[in-house]
Formats: C-alpha cells, structure tokens, sequence
C-alpha cells in the first residue's frame, strides 16, 4: 500500500491555455478524441457546444429536482390535508370543511412543490460539482487567476491513465494550448 | 455572383453591449464599481437613506410599542396604506424575476446586462413588503400565528384562506429569489475573488464563491441548475401576484370580488416593477458611464415597451372593471365605481349629471388612471423611448401612479361598503407615512450597499452575448479568407 501511495504522481495534471472559446473548443474535441477521461476545461462563461466537444451528456441534475418537488408536493398534501381534512376540521365562515374543499388547497400544493424544487436544484449543483471546496490545485497557477476575466484553460489530470508528462505536453504544444505547465497538487 | 439569403445579414442587429467591448473590459468596468474607493455621491447618497430607513424602522418601534391605534386605520377601513404599500412593494419585485426567468426561457438576451441588479431590486423590495403584513397585525409578537403550526388549544390555521396562502406564497418566492440569484452571483464572485489584492475580500469571496474556478464539468449542472430555477421561478413569479390578487378577489367586497384580479394584478407588477429597475439603473448609468456601454439605448426601449405592452393590459383591466360593474348588474358594485372612484367634481358630476357629489377619493382614481394609462402612451413613439427626459418622468409616474391603484383598490372599496351608516373616510396619520418613506430608506440603502459590494452586472452572462464568445465566431478580418476556403455553406 505504501508503494502503491508513493508510486502516485506528485503533480495533479498539465495544463495548457488557449486564446479564445474557438480554440478551446477545438482542443477539447482533440483530447476527446485521443481518449483522455480525467481532463477539464475551464472558461469565464459555459461555452456553447462545450459538453459535446467534451463527450459529456445530459447533466441528470433535473431528477433530484423532480425528487425535491414531488417531496415538496407531498409535504403540503400531509401538512394541509391532515389537519383540515382529519385531524381537525375548524369551521370558519360556516363554510364546509369536507373533500369537495381540496381546491382552497392548491396554491399551498403549488408554492411548496416549487420551494422544495429550488432548494434540491442547489443541493444538486452543489453536490454534483462537488462545491463548495476551499481550494483546488488549478488555483495553484498564477496565470489560472483569468479564467473569471478572458482565460481559456484546458487541464489533463495525472490520474488519466493515458497521461505521461513529454507525451502530454507535446499533444497539448500540437493542438496549439500556450504555456504548458505542470500544475503540482 | 448572388450571395444566397442570409437572415442574420438581412435582420442586422444592433450588438447587445456597444462599442466593440471585450472580454477583459467587461470583467474590469464592472469588477472596478466594487473594487475602487468608495466615491463622494455614495456615501452622499447613504446619508440620506439610511436615517430615512432608520426614521421608518422608529415609526414601527412607536407603532409596535403604542398599538396600531397610531394609525389612521379604522372600521370600515381596516386596510388601508399597510396592505397598499405590501402589495406595491411586493408587485415591484415581479420585474426582477420577469427579467431573469421568463425572459431567460424565451431567450432574450438583452437580460443580461439588467438581470443581476433587477433580481437585487426584487429582494430588496419583497423584504420592504414583508414589513408591512407583519406590523399590521398589530400584536406582532402573535406573527407566528402565520405559520403552519397548531395554534393554542391545537388549533390549526386555516390552510384554505388566501391569508395563509399568501404567507407560503411570499415567503417561497423571496427564498427562490435568493437562490436564484446567488447561483448567478457565484461565477461573478469567483472572478472578484481572482482579483482582489486584500486579504478581508479574498476571504470572503473565498467562502462565498464555493470554490468555483468555472470548470466544464461544472458549468455542464450549473447551467441546467439555472435553466431549472428560471423553469421553477417562471410559474412562482406568476403565483405570487394571483395569490396577493386573491386575497382581495375571494372576498365579497364591490371592487374586490372580480375574477379579472389575477392576471390584471401580474400585469400590473410587471408594469410597475420595469417602472421601478428604469428608475434605478437610469442614474446608475449616469453615476457609473461604463455601464453606458453594457445598459445601452435599446435596453431601455425594450423595457419601455413593456411598460407600454403591460401599461395598456393595465388599462384594459381598469375599462374591463367599468364594464363588468354595468354588465353585471350589481347595485353596489355600480355606486362603488360611479361615486366612490369615477366621479370627479367637474365632468362627471357637474357636466354629465352621473353622481350628486364627487367621489371621495376621486383625485386618487384619476392620478392612477394618468399615471398608469395616459402616461406610457408616450412609449409608443421611438423617439421618447430613446431619450432619457422623457423616459424619467413617465417612469416616475409609473412608480406613482402603481402606488395609487393599489390605494384606490384597497380605500375606496372599503370606505364607502353596503351600511351608509358604517361610512367613513380614511387619512393616513403620520406614523403609516413615516412607515412607507422608511420603506424607500430601507430599499434604497439595500441596493445602494449591493452596488458597492457586489457586481452589478452579470459578468459571465454578459460574456456570452459577446460574438467573441461563440466557439464558432470568425474575426472580421478572416471572415472571407474563411469562406472562400470552405465554399458556401
């Protein structure tokens, strides 16, 4: 086990920039392509096409909100009907109290399915890019702190079984990524 | 040779931020409006609005402290400006979240320039709102009767009142706003945090930024997660008002009990709410010059043709009540709008015969009627949408006149009900006036404090209207070397 942990790289990957969201575009295609899985590319706005040229799907994100809402749903169902319908049926206004009245219910039906929906969306988007995270090996490179203002960065991860330091370089230099640097953990 | 059709050369579009702007002037004008010294006018300007928020925060400590007998509230005015200013306050919002979700699903990506301080505005503004249903419970110490919990004796609140309805309406749609609007905030916050050379800031932007560093593979969920919160926001949005709409609509009062309450309610959020962001960002513009260059000209004519488009629904409401009081045949529905509303002392009463006495409130009917309807006509000339001495006071009319509807809703239907004998008419005391200017102080501190410490504009949103942000964008220069080479497409 000891081995096997100092066997590991002691850099997180090789990183390369690129001059505008068209080159980027395009390496990402180009690394797709060679068969890479641990890399990432990072931008100041989600490129169009990106999760494409990435070979990225569907983000399944939409289901734990579908979860959130249908728990939301349920939660008011409980929380009105029981009460209103069951437990204790208070007459206002001498107005009926029964089944028929289930349609007073809806705007709370509705209003909680939504809370819950929004609440499990950043859930998900928080658990799903695995944030919040106080730091990352990227922020490590001096020239990484554009990539909020006009950078383009593609990074490949040592973890990548493909990934060897001359070979990566030299494909990174080829598909025309810029200062090519090893990003240390 | 013929050039084939090309629909993006026939349509050509005006660039949605002017000058050529790129990248790095984006991140820069805007990062610097938080980043420099804080300028003369703003600390001017907080000086001003802060004591009047803390003025309006000592009327509710007196109104707290003394009773709600401070007000001018009585019977048969039991509502008067605590629930006209909660439903103006709240209806400004509406704007905000039009802006960052239903024009997000139908794509108008003018949004971007305006969405990050018009989503702050309706924060801003549904925390003044919550103030007011709050206090006027009077005994605000019993407030908690509003939540879905058993009361003494394990009496529930009664889940089918609009009341009740209102408070899980509201109080979702600030909590959906908040989220909605800190998932846009944490892009721009990690850039801030990128940049900033103090130690205080970097931790805090640190922290609030998540540790973002705008990763593929992030924005991949990011993007789905605002496609959604615009999805789930587009519908709360439209609740939200229908439901305030219903409190009044569910009851049997004349000028209440109409079923063209909900839509004409939404309508007129929007109306007011565009009134009240032009009212914000057209100084902001002038006070910051580069935000000249991202809100540009034609971000303010869209905005002022919604103002006409809703300004008009409003209008059609207002004609639609009148014909309905007629149509619908109900006596007391009829005095309402003739002699509590409509009857001025001059044309109607003296001139048409139609009522022996001018309507109390009849001043009150006829500014909204000026304000809401006549005013935004203006709008239908491109010339007045372009120039701001025009735009500035019809917006500020707007904002009055949205103030006044809700006032002639909730008064006039009240003062003057079935009983002659329970007839009374209301004036505000100084406390309710004091509570309603407080409120301005509070929201105008509010976005003064978001305009100094936070991003006002969406960076990584106004990124992607840039044409250098489309990966398949050609510079001007190649752009024909580029077509020779691959032929026509």
């Amino acid at each position: 086990m000891m081995t096997a942990t100092e066997q590991r790289p002691k850099v997180y990957g090789m990183a390369a920039e690129f001059a505008s969201a068209g080159e980027l575009y395009h390496a990402a295609e180009k690394i797709r392509d060679a068969g890479f899985k641990r890399w990432d590319v990072f931008s100041p706005f989600p490129i169009h096409g990106m999760d494409k040229a990435m070979g990225l799907g569907k983000s399944w994100l939409s289901a734990v909100v579908l979860c959130g809402g249908l728990t939301g749903l349920a939660t008011a169902v409980v929380l009105e009907g029981y009460p209103s319908l069951i437990e204790y049926q208070t007459v206002v206004d001498a107005k009926p109290t029964n089944w028929a009245t289930v349609p007073a219910f809806v705007p709370i039906f509705f209003e909680l399915t939504i809370l819950l929906s929004a609440f499990a969306c950043v859930f998900a988007l928080m658990v799903m890019s695995q944030l919040p995270r106080w730091n990352h090996p990227m922020f490590n490179w001096e020239r990484f702190t554009r990539v909020g203002d006009n950078g383009f960065f593609l990074a490949i991860e040592g973890r990548d079984p493909k990934f060897s330091e001359e070979k990566t370089r030299a494909l990174l230099e080829s598909i025309g990524g810029a200062h090519v640097t090893l990003i240390h953990d | 040779m013929e050039t084939p059709f090309d629909p993006e050369i026939a349509v050509k579009k005006i660039p949605l931020v002017a000058n050529g702007r790129k990248m790095d002037w984006v991140t820069e004008k805007v990062s610097t409006i938080c980043e420099a010294k804080t300028p003369i006018w703003w600390w001017v300007a907080f000086l001003i609005t802060a004591p009047t928020a803390l003025f309006g925060v000592c009327c509710i400590a007196y109104q707290i402290s003394t009773g709600v007998g401070v007000w001018g509230e009585n019977h048969p005015v039991g509502w008067a400006w605590d629930i006209t200013n909660f439903v103006f306050w709240i209806g400004i919002g509406h704007a905000g979240t039009l802006i960052s979700a239903i024009l997000f699903l139908t794509r108008q990506k003018w949004r971007t320039s305006i969405n990050r301080s018009a989503e702050a505005m309706t924060l801003f503004a549904v925390v003044c709102a919550g103030i007011f249903p709050g206090i006027h419970v009077g005994r605000v110490w019993m407030a908690w009767f509003l939540a879905p919990v058993p009361w003494y004796e394990g009496i529930w609140p009664n889940f089918r009142s609009p009341l009740l309805w209102d408070v899980f309406a509201v109080s979702t749609y600030f909590t959906v706003s908040v989220l909605f609007w800190y998932t846009g905030l944490v892009p721009d916050l990690a850039t801030l945090r990128d940049r900033t050379t103090s130690r205080v800031k970097k931790f805090f932007f640190t922290v609030f930024a998540l540790g973002w560093r705008g990763s593929n593979r992030n924005w991949r969920h990011y993007e789905m997660a605002y496609l959604i919160l615009a999805g789930i926001s587009t519908p709360l949005v439209l609740s939200v008002h229908s439901v305030v709409s219903f409190d009044f609509a569910t009851s049997v009062i004349p000028g209440w009990h109409t079923t063209i309450f909900p839509p004409y309610f939404v309508a007129g959020a929007i109306f007011g709410g565009f009134a009240m962001v032009l009212t914000i960002l057209i100084p902001a513009r002038i006070l910051y010059p580069q935000l000249k260059d991202l809100i540009t000209p034609q971000h303010i004519d869209k905005m002022c043709k919604i103002i006409l488009l809703t300004g008009s629904i409003v209008g059609y409401a207002y004609a639609m009540e009148f014909f309905i009081a007629w149509y619908g045949g109900n006596p007391y529905e009829q005095w309402l709008f003739l002699r509590n509303r409509l009857a001025d002392p001059w044309i109607f009463t003296k001139w048409l015969h139609l009522a022996a006495t001018p309507a109390p409130y009849w001043w009150a009917y006829w500014c909204m009627i000026t304000c809401n309807v006549i005013s935004p006509q203006f709008f239908w000339f491109k010339k007045n949408r372009y120039n701001l001495w025009v735009v500035f006071p019809i917006v500020m009319c707007v904002n009055a006149g949205m103030w006044f509807e809700r006032f002639v809703i909730i008064v006039t239907s009240l003062a003057n009900d079935f009983m002659p004998s329970m007839w009374h008419l209301y004036h505000p005391s100084w406390v309710e006036i004091g509570t309603f200017v407080g409120t301005f102080g509070i929201f105008l501190s509010l976005f003064l404090l978001f305009m100094r410490y936070l991003p006002m504009v969406a960076m990584s949103e106004i990124k992607i209207v840039l044409p250098e942000s489309d990966p398949h964008h050609v510079e001007e220069g190649h752009q024909e070397a580029h077509a020779s080479a691959e032929g026509h497409h």
